[in-house]
């Protein structure tokens, strides 16, 4: 198997047999597959624009306000970089249980746990500097695949769906972390000149934050290009390599996978693992990046990254490539909705539109393939 | 933590108050899980009950804040409930998306929309009102639990029953069961499995929708977007709990009840214990449980499994 892997010549060709069906289509249906796209996302934009108009509000200055937070003012697209770049790792972190054919949803309480720990490491130890801030950040990792592989041995061991218990778990990792917020040994920030110190940590030691960049007035931390090599590494992980190939195998068909000598409790434990290490890893980086919360771990530090990182998986079609622009879309949809107050619309809104956009585009798909079913019955009756 | 923890539970057995708040949350949950367990039983994992049930409980809001009326309420509440149910049967099991990812998003749009109208409009509700059975109210200890809540409750009643005639004694229902246990023979039989699976889910979320508004009329009386906060979740928990049984289901209902008003009495009773805990204690017990219990059950055989017929 392996031989064969490496001995497949076309680089390109390996991409191409791996991508979703929805850009398979796009190779000889071109204008339908764009139509049926256009369509889903207008009417998507549509019904949140009715949403708008009947709790009067005005749909146009909402969208503008949207675009305003997040592309069109100066500086903006570093804001909005710097929120993707969470999304993009928790979208990650899904897209590889998916592909093993697992279903990890509780990638908010994987985030938190990654977060909290990260936090701890960097505060509580007196030896700040580069090495301190990698330390925090394997921690973060490692807590947030603990907190999943959890989920993976009762899945594995006690036949528990790690649909529920992930999400289960999002709970309690919440109440965890506010414990751990109103406990000085833990979180809790010491010192005591603060004036409300309740629920909130201390703050991140400047040399354990993770650099900053400047590119054309726009800033953001290092960590979105962190991110984004991470999805390049594991679009090509998952396509060119033996491990990836069983990993994809599990997914598709645990039978085969079972005949071919593929562990489904060795790779589905490794994926759970690795997918909430990459939420973990997506808090440490939302912590020590400083585009949330200004260094400082409370108790809703995670604000709902983790259900969003999601949705950009969904969206992206489970494909590492596809989801660094769908966390672009995603993280202008979040910044721009920090402008929506001017306009009077709560920003609410901007989750309604999230999950309608979500929802529209898993309708094209949908119906090419029940299009391409019947036109294959047809040919199948023509014969017979 | 110095305390006794059984005399702890003696202590909490004796109130009466109780039973009363472990069968309020009992109850909401006991709505979902009937219409749960007809759609596992049909062989989908609907996880979109937990957006069912915040849907009902804000329509049943809308509808008592316009019409005044807490029947209009219901009414609404379980049609908000069956609109989500059709959106997820129509996408999971007509056209081809995944359960779970229709599932998921679903739960996300309807919390996005609840929480962004409930801020833009201000709805004005209350309670039901009591409605106490004469004298059977007076039984010690559980009377008040059973035959002295508000009105809306007492629906479970007519609910739990018929979930279970419709499913066990019914042509429809063994159609149902056949298409959760084997979709392939029940096909060549001659039940259209897609079919009988969207009408599971329509099930569903009738139940989960009056949950919703029996969580909002009797129980919370304002709408606010965490008052569901994983009720769902627990609800699917208390059916595997169950075994994929009716009976178990509610007895699991039942123990995450207990639970639940464990928590909310212990601290008035004087004992000290960790307010975090106590919060994650539902949770807790449900993951232990089924992790307990997982193992025996058998899942109907086709659980999550799409029903896509062969070409030929």
């Amino acid at each position: 198997m392996n031989q064969s892997l490496r001995n497949s010549s076309d680089w390109f060709a390996g991409f191409l047999k791996d991508t979703p069906s929805f850009l398979k289509h796009t190779l000889y249906d071109k204008w339908l597959v764009t139509g049926l796209y256009v369509v889903s996302i207008f009417s998507a934009l549509a019904v949140s624009a009715l949403l708008i108009w009947a709790t009067d509000g005005s749909w146009r200055s909402v969208f503008s306000a949207m675009l305003d937070g997040s592309l069109s003012n100066p500086g903006r697209w570093g804001a909005t970089i710097g929120e993707s770049t969470p999304l993009l790792l928790v979208a990650l972190g899904t897209i590889i249980s998916v592909r093993a054919g697992l279903i990890n949803i509780g990638q908010e309480g994987q985030l938190l746990i990654g977060a909290a720990v990260t936090t701890f490491i960097a505060v509580r130890i007196d030896h700040p500097g580069p090495l301190i801030l990698t330390l925090a950040l394997l921690g973060g990792l490692l807590a947030g695949a603990l907190w999943a592989w959890i989920a993976a041995g009762l899945k594995y061991w006690r036949r528990v769906p790690e649909v529920l218990t992930t999400l289960l778990l999002v709970t309690v990792a919440a109440q965890l972390v506010g414990y751990s917020l109103k406990t000085t040994t833990l979180l809790l920030d010491r010192s005591p000149d603060h004036a409300n110190r309740n629920q909130v940590s201390d703050k991140i030691p400047a040399n354990i934050r993770i650099p900053r960049l400047t590119i054309f007035g726009n800033e953001f931390p290092l960590s979105a290009l962190v991110a984004m090599a991470l999805a390049v590494v594991l679009a090509i992980w998952l396509v060119r390599t033996a491990t990836g190939f069983r990993l994809r195998m599990l997914g598709m068909n645990q039978k085969v996978a079972h005949r071919v000598g593929v562990s489904a409790v060795k790779y589905g434990m490794a994926a759970m693992a690795v997918s909430g290490g990459l939420a973990g890893l997506a808090g440490a980086m939302m912590i020590t990046g400083g585009d949330f919360g200004s260094y400082t771990f409370t108790a809703g530090f995670s604000s709902f990254i983790g259900w969003e990182g999601l949705l950009v998986a969904l969206v992206a079609r489970n494909h590492p490539l596809a989801a660094i622009p769908m966390a672009f879309i995603f993280g202008s949809l979040r910044t721009g909705s920090g402008f929506l107050a001017a306009t009077g619309v709560e920003r609410e809104i901007s989750n309604v539109v999230q999950a309608l956009i979500v929802l529209a585009l898993l309708l094209p798909p949908a119906v090419l393939y029940a299009r391409e079913r019947r036109k294959l019955l047809a040919t199948v009756k023509a014969r017979t | 933590m110095n305390w006794d923890f059984f005399e702890a539970i003696g202590d909490v057995a004796s109130q009466s108050s109780v039973y009363e708040g472990g069968l309020r949350f009992a109850i909401v949950l006991a709505f979902v899980a009937a219409g749960e367990w007809i759609a596992e039983k049909a062989g989908t994992l609907n996880i979109s009950v937990e957006g069912m049930l915040l849907g009902g409980a804000f329509a049943a809001a809308a509808g008592l804040h316009i019409t005044g009326s807490v029947i209009m309420g219901i009414l609404l509440g379980t049609a908000s409930g069956l609109i989500i149910a059709w959106v997820q049967a129509n996408m999971s099991h007509r056209l081809t998306a995944d359960q779970f990812v229709v599932g998921l998003t679903l739960n996300i749009l309807v919390l996005g929309v609840a929480s962004f109208l409930n801020s833009s409009i201000r709805l004005d509700t209350t309670r039901a009102h009591v409605f106490e059975i004469p004298w059977l109210v007076d039984f010690p200890l559980v009377g008040r639990a059973l035959f002295g809540q508000r009105w809306p409750f007492y629906l479970i009643y007519l609910v739990v029953p018929l979930c279970w005639l419709l499913l066990y004694r019914t042509r429809w229902g063994l159609e149902v069961r056949a298409a959760g246990e084997n979709p392939h023979a029940a096909d060549v039989s001659g039940i259209h499995v897609n079919r009988r699976r969207r009408q599971s889910i329509y099930v569903a979320g009738l139940t989960s929708g009056m949950g919703g508004a029996v969580l909002l009329l009797g129980q919370v009386g304002r709408f606010e977007d965490t008052i569901v906060n994983g009720q769902g979740f627990i609800a699917i928990a208390a059916v595997i709990f169950g075994g994929w049984t009716l009976r178990g289901a509610m007895f699991g209902c039942l123990l995450f009840g207990a639970v639940n008003s464990f928590r909310l009495t212990l601290p008035p009773l004087g004992y000290k214990i960790n307010s975090e805990l106590l919060s994650s204690m539902p949770y807790l017990v449900t993951i232990l449980t089924v992790a307990i219990i997982a193992t025996y059950a058998r899942p109907p055989a086709a659980l999550a499994r799409p029903f896509i017929r062969d070409l030929e």
